[in-house]
């Protein structure tokens, strides 16, 4: 039997290794794939925490997690696309036009 | 054994979650998130959630990841600089996050054990797939729905997003 320490140690590692690309990468293709990550992480901590309690709930929003990281998927690239055909670049340090 | 399994899992999505963030390419990073969701998948079935393993291979591997693939090898990039400027505070922090995060649920220690309901156990007795469907379309039946919404105002944004000139003229087809 796995400690359920164990499980959130991993997903705490996960979480800030996503958390830390999205601070640190300049491609905006990357940093949707961090918060993919974080997605994860978070995804690995409730079936953990339904696994402990013996209650299947968890798993259930885990599942709506998952609907919603597809839609944003879908969402997230389509912006990508569009910010591409604008400016021909994806690095998000070129993107200030609210800057000033 | 059990032990040896959440290890072998464990220290194979620490390793590609670390690589997505710092390979150059990003296709390299895509295939190293693609086997991060193989072995998060792998984790699942150790914890009993089979259904949500096969869901996480299917939607995440099948479907997510080529979405990524496609856009990534669609938008042909040249391979800049990839870290930002504000990288070594960054690193600085997460370091230190990850540090604290590790110690305080390893000093913990253990978790109390939770006693069964009589619910918990009932749903216990049924396959992985039957309960999950089971509260899935009783008690977060609308909830359900509502994703169901979501799914459609992604698709509708997604392609009025990536349309060329959607309002423009149309070009006319005689």
């Amino acid at each position: 039997m796995i400690p359920l320490s164990y499980y959130l140690t991993l997903s705490a590692v996960v979480f800030l290794t996503g958390l830390v690309g999205v601070l640190i990468r300049r491609n905006i293709i990357i940093i949707l794939l961090s918060v993919e990550l974080m997605l994860n992480a978070t995804n690995i901590n409730f079936v953990a925490f339904s696994q402990h309690f013996h209650n299947v709930v968890g798993q259930v929003f885990v599942f709506f997690a998952l609907t919603v990281a597809a839609a944003e998927v879908a969402v997230g690239l389509a912006i990508i696309i569009a910010l591409h055909r604008a400016k021909s670049t994806i690095n998000v340090d070129e993107f200030q036009l609210l800057k000033w | 054994m059990e032990q040896l399994f959440f290890f072998y899992f464990a220290l194979i999505i620490a390793g590609s979650s670390g690589l997505v963030v710092a390979l150059r390419n990003p296709i390299y990073s895509a295939l190293s998130l693609l086997i991060m969701f193989f072995h998060v998948a792998g984790l699942y079935v150790t914890l009993h959630a089979e259904f949500l393993a096969a869901v996480q291979v299917i939607v995440y591997a099948g479907a997510i990841l080529v979405l990524y693939l496609f856009v990534v090898m669609l938008l042909n990039l040249k391979q800049d600089d990839r870290y930002h400027r504000q990288w070594p505070v960054a690193a600085a922090v997460g370091a230190t996050l990850i540090v604290e995060a590790v110690m305080l649920t390893l000093s913990r220690g253990q978790a109390a054990p939770v006693e069964l309901s009589g619910q918990a156990t009932a749903i216990e007795g049924l396959g992985n797939t039957e309960a999950l469907g089971d509260v899935l379309y009783s008690t977060y039946l609308f909830p359900f729905e509502v994703a169901s919404l979501i799914l459609l105002v992604a698709m509708i944004g997604a392609i009025v997003l990536a349309k060329k000139d959607i309002g423009g003229e149309a070009p006319q087809s005689s």
